[in-house]
């Protein structure tokens, strides 16, 4: 743990099937990296297994939700004095092999926060059903306009964080699906943001947490918050990381 | 027929209401998830207002035949209600996970002061 270079930030609900491998294989790259599960009120034996297969748990005394989950993490990274943070999903679509790539922009001083992303370069085995793939296009459109740099996959869960992009997220990460707003509040933060092409498992087990019925309050709250976002002042990091 | 002075008012009012919720969200003083309900608030009333053929209309299935203008009202009394009974239900949350919040800081309270009398306690064994 005091050896550690990154963190690992799991957020995870009701994931016993896979957590444990997820956990594992995180722990077996290359990277020296210490592995925390946020573990959103799960009523399952998701923290115990975690736990038992090395992770640091932190468990939330009840469902806060992705957003506050995931920022639990970036807290802690911020009271360990951690300068690099991951961030995977706890369902294991996040490969942890692509650790390394998702970590080097940062390494090299070129980035403060690197989304791992599906649409980089065309021909990705990742083919979402059609209305995903418009909805994914049509944020990625509106952030890329609203904030000032073009992006290509605004719903991924996959990054690599910075000493500026903890700090940030840390005091500022929306609650509820997240990524799309934390990626435009990045940029309007002046964050360096890289991309980085992944490719994505399908889940395994568990549930997608965005079921149909969801997704107009989903759209509508994100659209909501893209616009409300783009008429606040935001703290600006400039100068990048050391 | 609807006067045209209420149309105004209506109109006046309800976007009133939707630059007041837009600057509370901008301001973060409001979240989103409770933004939606009464940016749909002003919307509707703001189209009933502007849209007087369609408030006459509804007026008509609904009866009433004197004063269109009412149902600007009856929509804008359902709205509040509806509004009402999504917060009876946010306090309900919000009053659950502050009792779980309660009980798990005295529990947490007691945990550490059985650590730290445990460490105190074994500190002095050395030094005895």
């Amino acid at each position: 743990m005091t050896q550690a270079r990154v963190l690992a930030i799991v957020p995870a609900f009701n994931e016993a099937g896979i957590i444990g491998r997820v956990v594992e294989e995180i722990r077996a790259t290359d990277v020296r990296i210490a592995v925390v599960v946020i573990d959103d009120a799960s009523t399952d034996e998701t923290a115990e297994i975690a736990r038992a297969h090395g992770a640091t748990v932190l468990q939330l005394p009840f469902n806060v939700g992705i957003g506050g989950a995931v920022q639990t993490g970036f807290k802690y990274a911020l009271e360990q004095g951690c300068e690099l943070a991951v961030r995977l999903d706890g369902d294991g679509q996040h490969d942890p092999s692509e650790l390394p790539k998702l970590l080097a922009p940062i390494e090299r001083g070129e980035a403060d926060l690197v989304i791992g992303s599906r649409f980089v370069e065309s021909g990705g085995s990742y083919r979402p059903p059609f209305a995903r793939r418009l909805g994914i296009r049509v944020f990625a459109r509106v952030v890329s306009l609203l904030g000032g740099q073009r992006v290509t996959d605004t719903t991924s869960g996959f990054l690599a964080l910075g000493p500026h992009g903890i700090e940030l997220f840390a005091s500022d990460y929306p609650h509820d699906y997240p990524e799309v707003e934390a990626t435009l509040v990045a940029l309007r933060s002046r964050l360096r943001l890289v991309q980085v092409q992944v490719d994505m498992r399908e889940r395994e087990t568990g549930v997608s947490s965005i079921t149909f019925v969801r997704s107009l309050y989903y759209i509508v709250k994100v659209m909501l918050a893209l616009l409300v976002s783009s008429l606040r002042r935001y703290p600006r990091f400039e100068g990048g990381s050391r | 027929m609807t006067p045209l002075r209420a149309s105004l008012a209506g109109v006046v009012a309800s976007v009133l209401l939707l630059l007041i919720v837009l600057e509370l969200v901008r301001g973060r003083r409001l979240k989103e998830r409770y933004a939606l309900l009464w940016l749909a608030t002003g919307l509707i009333l703001l189209v009933l207002s502007a849209w007087r053929g369609a408030l006459n209309t509804i007026a008509g299935w609904v009866g009433v035949q004197t004063y269109p203008p009412a149902v600007l009202f009856a929509v804008a009394t359902l709205f509040i209600l509806l509004v009402l009974l999504h917060y009876s239900i946010v306090l309900s949350k919000l009053t659950d996970e502050n009792v779980e919040l309660a009980q798990r800081i005295a529990l947490l309270e007691a945990r550490m002061e059985r650590t730290e009398s445990a460490a105190s306690s074994e500190q002095r064994v050395p030094a005895g």
